[in-house]
């Protein structure tokens, strides 16, 4: 499709999108090809990077490998960021669909019951929602769809509030077609191009909620993540400066490449913003 | 004040109040759904040791007795500021969430306003000086803010800003030791304050920035801006007197919806400067495994939004003339 | 006579990737001091262009090639910015087209008007207040003093046009531009703009140069004519020269694509069977607002609306903006649902029935829409646009798109367009299909709403030719929304007449067209812009087009 055409000429967006591709190699292969581990204490503490050779990022508090720690992190940040934003997709796009679509009641009733999740403030939610089940991935995970979904639901709706009075869709109804097939084959394959840049935009602060997470000491105690390292490493700031700048830096690195890649995206799928107008 | 903006606020009022019983609902079922015996829960870590505090709670929270009983309890409790009691600092939550409020509110207030109005700023500029040099800096400014973890972000302005340079200091609102008033108690606070503000809002100047900046080139290509050049009117004028004003009406709406975010980041920002607020006292709270305080935290920062919600809303009417009160 | 306005072999080149290399080339003409030049053309012909270029309103990306536009001894499309600026909006003035968005909406009618008088004059603001009051009298505005304080939003479209009207005339400039002010009004709004434009030209010596693609409106107000088709000029002369006796080919053939007014004397049909659409005290209100303290506007879209329609006939709704007649259209097919009355199909009722009752009966009604660009789903194949209608009713795939095949035939696309997506046809073709996709359920009764307003004139008769053909050989009953009076009176055999949701006339077109019955249908059509123009007196014969090439 021409879509991935007008992207590939993005050249930020491509470099966003090399980024992420680099991330998703090292996330599903690094365990294997690194021979290091993230848990085991294998030194002594505090050696700074580049001068141990068989340890190229040095060693935290605990004599722990750090390269190894951003290896298996990037796996518990790329896991979680795109779970969770696949569960918030899932209960974001029907309940904005049939707010949009039906309206009246239906609506009035769904909407109310998105603004409560959209007036609490969403990391405090996350945070007392692991608090309460336990830090696990799946808690993290699930806490974090919970508050993504909002606004999901708000552009999807804003979207089918628009598009059900459009003309094809005013056909179809008198083609006889039946309502969920309007949805499903009218009006959310022409809505999907907003969600799809949303989308993206979601894995990156999904990204920055867990890790967030982590660092207050709400992280999966049993699987090592970019925040848990930087928490850990908050007392020892003054000595080994390192240990926190480094992971800080894998995580705006990854944030940075999916907001530049639905950047692209969104100009790629909205050629009207990219400044070309007839008269 | 017309009738009709009386009834709306009447409206509004009644909406946030069921919004704020409905989250009292939800902690309630919450700490039900916590493993474990809800006394102990609501006991917290050091509070579960102590059997005669554990019988007060059961008796308080009447947790003997049946569901709908010890729900009816604890929202009529809540109406009367009763929170329970947090065992560690042998207060009433409540008391104890307000004596911390004032900082949270200063910190949070200092970062709205700096991150709107540098926002906003940068916004213009950029969008005056579009697809030149200085547009590209401040997008790419923009971007790298945004992405930038929050924590990490006030960790490493702490080490470079204080251990390093000396400048500020990275720590609590006040200098230890010393008791200070008047305008050198302001000054001092001041200072403490500089680079909490700062990286709090910093996440939120960069999102200002680039809707400003969005806002501003959209606004300019619409018919109206047109007429006015047809007028022959000076490019100054145009973009102060008719871009500006439209092109900040969805800026300041995303701001008023903001606020929810910002308490959120003030959690890390008041855990990383100790900075003693309400966000600090939820992590106390979360060390503390004091589930009560927690929630008693969580509960005041929703009323806070809805507050501001209410405020904005108000505001908003006043601001944009299309909008008729009674819809 | 020394010319205000010399425009000089000007030359616009668009960038690269446009569908021309120039926007126009080499356009030559003078505009005269108090006189009132048209400017002529289709959408696409250029005609804004050098409007644009004489205000120095170009977009970044456009610039002017080669050639000058000559105003009292500035070359204005050369001129430096500061200088140009201060002919703007004080000699040279233009009006645009969308009234609704051409104003700021957060500011005050009287804070817009007086700008003018704050950028190029000193006067003092009291000064400015009366200034301004006094424009907007001169506009014909209703009570000016509340007018003053009033928000764009709370103005109707002509009433936006008129504040707009003063603020160009504000300073007495020389040359007014308007750039298809009217466009977007209803007949009769357009009507009172025009005298109003026409009159303030007389008043103030005005010279206007007027962009519009009615040849009606040409005919109503020109003094002297310049058509333009793609760029280039292709004619230039009085009024009645190019109106009566047109040289170029396009030219001929555009005034030929405008309807005349009289209808066709067409014999009166004796119905045989009994009406295939019989639509009986059809009522449809909104109340809007409301609240315990002030009153819930009530507006009746549909009041009492009852008509026959048999097939074979074309019947047409006519009516201005908010008349209803979309209202009724979209309750015929059930789009909408209407309070109460009866809509009958053949002998069945269809206005009660609830939605799964209803499924079969859509077949036999089917409607055309208006906007080609919004009327195809973008990501679906025309094959399968056209498919899905039978499918929905029960067809299998198979049968459906052979079937699909035939109907392009029919409406004379190629068999290959089955395969191709939406964004690949002009706008005609694209009502084509829209066509298609109607007949495809075989229907009895087809309904037009406002199916050839959003093309342009020339295509517009071949979609009319293909209606009228369709529905001769396959006995449809057309059912024609239309507020173009034009259209109407070469299409209808017979015409309804609404007025605020009320049927105001009934008749053979050829007898409400010579002899208005009620007032309101009277006034409509004294508003029709050139009226006594190709009112029949003069013999055109409309050009053949064979090729569905639109």
């Amino acid at each position: 499709m021409n879509v991935f055409k007008s992207l590939s000429r993005n050249k930020v967006a491509m470099v966003g999108f090399g980024i992420l591709f680099i991330l998703v190699v090292i996330a599903l292969f690094g365990p294997y090809l690194y021979d290091g581990t993230p848990w085991k204490m294998v030194q002594r503490p505090f050696i700074p990077p580049f001068e141990n050779s068989s340890f190229p990022l040095g060693t935290d508090t605990l004599g722990r490998d750090v390269l190894a720690g951003l290896i298996y992190g990037a796996r518990i940040s790329l896991l979680v960021g795109l779970i969770s934003t696949a569960i918030a997709l899932l209960i974001g796009i029907p309940l904005g669909a049939y707010a949009g679509y039906y309206g009246g009641w239906v609506d009035e009733v769904l909407m109310r019951f998105t603004e409560i999740f959209q007036t609490v403030p969403s990391f405090a939610l996350a945070v007392v929602l692991v608090a309460i089940f336990e830090p696990t991935v799946y808690s993290i995970t699930g806490a974090i769809a919970i508050v993504s979904w909002p606004p999901v639901a708000r552009l999807v709706r804003g979207e089918f509030l628009s598009l059900r009075n459009q003309e094809y869709v005013l056909a179809a109804k008198l083609n006889g077609q039946s309502n969920r097939n309007i949805i499903l084959r009218e009006i959310l394959p022409n809505s999907l191009s907003p969600i799809i840049v949303l989308a993206s935009l979601m894995v990156a602060s999904a990204i920055l909620l867990e890790s967030s997470l982590s660092f207050l000491g709400l992280g999966d105690p049993e699987i090592m993540s970019w925040g848990y390292m930087i928490g850990a490493a908050k007392t020892v700031i003054r000595q080994a400066w390192w240990l926190s700048f480094i992971p800080g830096v894998a995580i705006a690195v990854t944030v940075l490449a999916l907001n530049l890649l639905g950047e692209g995206l969104n100009e790629a799928l909205n050629p009207k913003l990219s400044g070309n107008r007839e008269n | 004040m017309s009738v009709q903006t009386l009834l709306y606020i009447g409206g509004r009022l009644v909406k946030g109040a069921v919004v704020l019983l409905v989250i009292a609902v939800f902690n309630f079922f919450l700490i039900r759904a916590a493993p474990g015996d809800p006394a102990k829960v609501l006991a917290g870590e050091a509070g579960a040791t102590d059997e005669i505090f554990l019988q007060q709670l059961r008796e308080q929270f009447g947790l003997d007795e049946p569901l709908y009983y010890q729900l009816w309890v604890y929202i009529s409790n809540l109406m009367q500021f009763d929170m329970g009691i947090t065992y560690r600092q042998q207060m009433p939550v409540f008391d104890l969430i307000m004596e911390r409020m004032p900082a949270t509110l200063l910190l949070t207030g200092a970062a709205f306003l700096l991150s709107l109005s540098l926002g906003v700023l940068a916004g213009v500029i950029a969008a005056a000086n579009h697809r030149k040099m200085m547009d590209s800096i401040i997008t790419v400014a923009a971007l790298i803010f945004y992405a930038t973890p929050l924590f990490w972000l006030a960790m490493m302005a702490s080490l470079f800003f204080s251990v390093y340079l000396g400048w500020l200091p990275s720590f609590g609102m006040q200098t230890v030791g010393v008791t200070l008033t008047g305008w050198e108690k302001v000054a001092d606070i001041g200072m403490h304050l500089i680079l909490p503000a700062t990286t709090l809002g910093l996440f939120f100047t960069a999102v200002y920035a680039r809707m400003t900046r969005t806002s501003m080139i959209e606004t300019s290509r619409l018919d109206f801006v047109k007429t006015a050049k047809a007028k022959g009117m000076k490019p100054s004028r145009v973009t102060t007197h008719h871009i500006l004003r439209n092109a900040l009406l969805p800026v300041v709406t995303l701001a008023g919806l903001q606020a929810g975010q910002l308490i959120g980041g003030a959690v890390l920002t008041e855990t990383v400067f100790a900075w003693p607020g309400i966000g600090r006292l939820m992590f106390e709270a979360l060390l503390q495994r004091d589930y009560n305080l927690l929630l008693g935290v969580f509960f005041i920062s929703s009323a806070m939004v809805v507050l501001f919600n209410l405020i904005t809303d108000v505001i908003y009417c006043v601001v944009d003339p299309r909008i008729e009160l009674s819809k | 006579m020394k010319p205000l306005l010399k425009v000089e072999n000007l030359s616009i080149r668009l960038p690269k990737g446009g569908d021309r290399e120039f926007a126009i080339r080499n356009v030559n003409y003078n505009l005269m001091p108090g006189e009132l030049l048209c400017v002529v053309g289709e959408s696409g012909s250029g005609k804004s262009m050098t409007a644009n270029a004489i205000m120095g309103l170009l977009p970044k990306v456009i610039e002017v090639d080669t050639g000058a536009v000559i105003f009292d001894n500035y070359d204005l499309a050369s001129l430096a910015e500061h200088k140009a600026r201060e002919l703007r909006g004080n000699r040279i003035s233009m009006i645009f087209q969308e009234p609704m968005t051409a104003l700021n909406p957060l500011m005050r009618v009287e804070d817009q008007i007086s700008e003018v008088f704050l950028i190029h004059t000193k006067l003092s603001s009291k000064e400015r207040h009366n200034r301004t009051l006094a424009l907007l009298e001169d506009v014909g505005l209703p009570d000016p003093k509340k007018m003053l304080r009033a928000y764009p939003h709370q103005l109707s479209g002509g009433q936006r046009q008129r504040v707009m009207i003063a603020m160009a005339l504000a300073l007495e400039p020389s040359i007014l531009i308007a750039d298809e002010p009217t466009t977007a009004l209803d007949v009769t709004t357009q009507a009172q703009i025009l005298k109003l434009i026409k009159a303030l030209q007389k008043k103030h010596n005005t010279a206007v140069m007027f962009i519009t693609h009615d040849f009606g409106v040409v005919a109503e107000i020109a003094d002297r004519v310049v058509v333009m088709e793609k760029g280039e000029m292709v004619e230039l002369g009085s009024r009645d020269e190019v109106l009566n006796n047109p040289q170029h080919p396009y030219t001929k053939k555009l005034i030929a694509a405008v309807p005349p007014l009289v209808a066709p004397q067409r014999e009166v049909k004796v119905h045989q069977a009994p009406p295939i659409l019989h639509v009986k005290n059809l009522c449809k209100t909104y109340s809007t607002g409301g609240s315990w303290f002030s009153k819930a506007r009530i507006v009746k879209a549909a009041d009492d609306v009852s008509f026959e329609l048999h097939r074979g006939e074309t019947l047409g709704l006519v009516g201005e903006s908010g008349s209803g007649k979309s209202t009724v259209s979209r309750c015929v097919v059930r789009l909408l649902e209407s309070d109460s009355g009866q809509i009958l199909l053949g002998d069945s009722e269809i206005q009660s029935l609830g939605s799964k009752e209803l499924a079969p009966f859509r077949k036999r009604i089917q409607m055309v829409f208006q906007d080609p660009y919004a009327s195809l789903n973008p990501r679906k194949t025309i094959g399968q646009i056209i498919a899905d209608g039978p499918i929905a009713q029960g067809m299998s795939s198979k049968l459906a798109f052979e079937k699909a095949a035939d109907l392009l035939e029919l409406v004379e696309l190629p068999k290959a367009a089955i395969d191709r997506y939406p964004h690949e046809f002009s706008g005609g073709q694209r009502q084509r299909i829209g066509i298609a996709r109607a007949l495809a359920h075989d229907p009895e009764v087809l309904v037009a709403d406002e199916a050839i307003s959003a093309l342009d004139v020339s295509v517009q008769a071949q979609i009319l030719d293909l209606i009228e053909t369709l529905k001769k050989r396959l006995n449809l009953a057309v059912l024609f929304v239309v507020h173009d009076l034009r259209v109407a009176a070469q299409v209808c055999d017979r015409v309804i007449v609404m007025q605020k949701g009320k049927v105001v006339e009934v008749g053979e077109t050829s007898q409400v067209f010579e002899a208005p019955a009620h007032e309101y249908t009277k006034s409509l059509i004294a508003s029709i812009p050139g009226a006594h123009w190709r009112s029949g007196a003069v013999d055109v014969t409309p050009t053949l087009i064979t090729e569905a090439s639109a």
